[in-house]
């Protein structure tokens, strides 16, 4: 679980320029690709708490997923925060403009805007006021994790190869959900 | 005639040697931790072969260039790979002696010609450009090279040469990146002949007065400072006059966002994003954007190439 605080340490080193990391030429761009990576890298991770659960069999697995899941929504604040404050310099116009005009960006707020209820929900007190439709609030990461493959492929300048591996892996844990779906269905 | 770059007194550009001297107090304040500030990454020195160069300061701008470290660590070069790391990592290998330009096309003499007599009749010229990318950053690069146009006129262009074809090297043992079809290789580019002909279009063979690094598009490439990076060719082997309107490999890529002309302009936005601000290159972490000029600031010398067109629809 601490390993998830790995990224975010080794950007703050390199932005102090500790031992010989660094940032690159244009650093704001980098931290915010990288928090935006890393975001929908523990988003896929969190996904696959459930699968290995069944397969193993090892309940305790589910402990990890709420901390997994928080992780994740930290990466996106601060991945949604560098591009609004430092990027645009909080320039409402020019994000206003981003928002409606380009469909990536338009894209990545809906990823956002579809996780903080989750984030906001994952208390105790959450769940007991919620009760049974907890888990139905919670089906939201599915959408949330498509926005968020979609707001990369639609991002990138051309070579589109990185994102499709991303979006591969998510097609691939919907699909093992599927096939459990219909199991039990039968 | 000639105009002046407006605004800029020369003073204030770096030379090599405060250059240096401002990386050593850098990597000061690397050990100190206070590059978050500075923004600058790990110093190396500068590599190549020094040459003889007079700085063109007519065709100069008087800010600040960039590093060395940033203009050589940062590059957009997909014949290499497509992140920005690649090309420092992986041109090393690339050999640039000797090296073959073909001439081809609309002219009365064509064929190859070895660079050194490609380059001999020629003084090099120092001139600081500003650099813009199309991905809405910029820089200032310090280039050492020969005009284009008098390049150009020795091989005489016959009446029918309405437009001049670039060409990249496409060698996949030396060139990791063509092996992916990421782009239609090899990598073209064209200017039309008015454009090629202007004084500010430069052959470049050096960086920071020394030969150029591979990953800055040894030993000979293009630049072009008032359209976006992406048409400044590098590793040029072929020279082609035309007649029709080459298509460029971006053109091939992605007709919708990046068209023949690709003039630095702050009011078409590229599909994706807004062309109206950039990120210069070396402000660090927090530094805030600045306005992108039209043509890149160069507008008091190439607009009138462009009178009566719509920038818009040709973008």
């Amino acid at each position: 679980m601490l390993l998830g605080f790995l990224p975010l340490a080794w950007l703050i080193a390199s932005a102090l320029g500790w031992w010989q990391w660094h940032l690159n030429a244009d650093p704001i761009a980098q931290v915010t690709d990288q928090l935006g990576l890393w975001a929908l890298r523990l988003l896929l991770i969190t996904l696959c708490i459930t699968p290995l659960r069944h397969a193993t069999g090892w309940i305790r697995l589910t402990l990890l997923r709420r901390p997994l899941g928080l992780l994740a929504f930290l990466y996106v604040c601060l991945h949604l925060t560098l591009y609004v404050a430092i990027d645009q310099g909080f320039n409402t116009a020019i994000l206003w403009d981003d928002i409606v005009k380009r469909r990536w960006i338009t894209m990545g707020l809906m990823a956002f805007l579809l996780l903080l209820p989750l984030a906001l929900t994952s208390t105790r007190a959450a769940m007991r006021r919620l009760g049974r439709r907890w888990q139905t609030v919670h089906y939201a990461i599915y959408p949330a994790v498509l926005a968020a493959c979609t707001h990369y492929y639609w991002q990138v300048k051309r070579d589109i190869r990185p994102p499709l591996v991303y979006a591969t892996v998510f097609a691939l844990l919907m699909l093992l959900r599927w096939v459990r779906y219909r199991q039990k269905a039968r | 005639m000639r105009k002046r770059i407006p605004t800029l007194s020369e003073h204030q550009v770096t030379p090599e040697g405060q250059y240096l001297s401002r990386r050593t107090l850098i990597s000061g304040a690397l050990a100190t931790g206070v590059s978050l500030l500075s923004g600058t990454s790990d110093a190396t020195s500068p590599t190549g072969t020094p040459l003889r160069a007079t700085r063109n300061s007519t065709l100069s701008v008087s800010v600040p260039a960039n590093s060395w470290d940033d203009i050589t660590s940062y590059n957009n070069y997909y014949e290499f790979g497509t992140d920005k790391a690649d090309p420092a990592a992986n041109a090393g290998k690339l050999i640039t002696h000797p090296w073959t330009v073909t001439i081809g096309g609309e002219a009365d003499i064509t064929g190859p010609i070895a660079l050194e007599d490609l380059l001999k009749p020629h003084a090099l010229e120092e001139r600081i450009y500003r650099l813009r990318c199309v991905e809405a950053w910029s820089m200032v690069v310090p280039w050492v090279g020969i005009p284009l146009a008098d390049v150009l006129k020795r091989f005489k262009p016959t009446s029918k040469a309405k437009f001049v074809r670039f060409t990249t090297l496409n060698d996949p043992a030396q060139m990791p990146g063509v092996r992916s079809r990421v782009l239609s290789w090899p990598y073209t580019e064209g200017l039309r002949m008015d454009e090629a002909m202007h004084p500010l279009s430069l052959l470049a063979v050096g960086l920071y007065g020394r030969t150029l690094p591979n990953q800055n598009g040894a030993p000979l490439r293009l630049v072009v400072p008032w359209k976006y990076g992406f048409k400044s060719i590098k590793a040029i082997v072929r020279i082609d006059f035309v007649e029709r309107l080459p298509r460029s490999s971006w053109m091939n890529a992605n007709p919708t966002e990046y068209g023949f002309y690709a003039n630095v302009n702050p009011s078409v936005d590229h599909p994706r994003w807004s062309q109206a601000s950039e990120r210069h290159i070396g402000g660090g972490l927090f530094a805030a954007r600045q306005p992108t000029l039209p043509f890149n600031g160069y507008a008091e010398q190439v607009a009138d190439l462009y009178r009566g067109m719509d920038l818009k629809a040709q973008f």
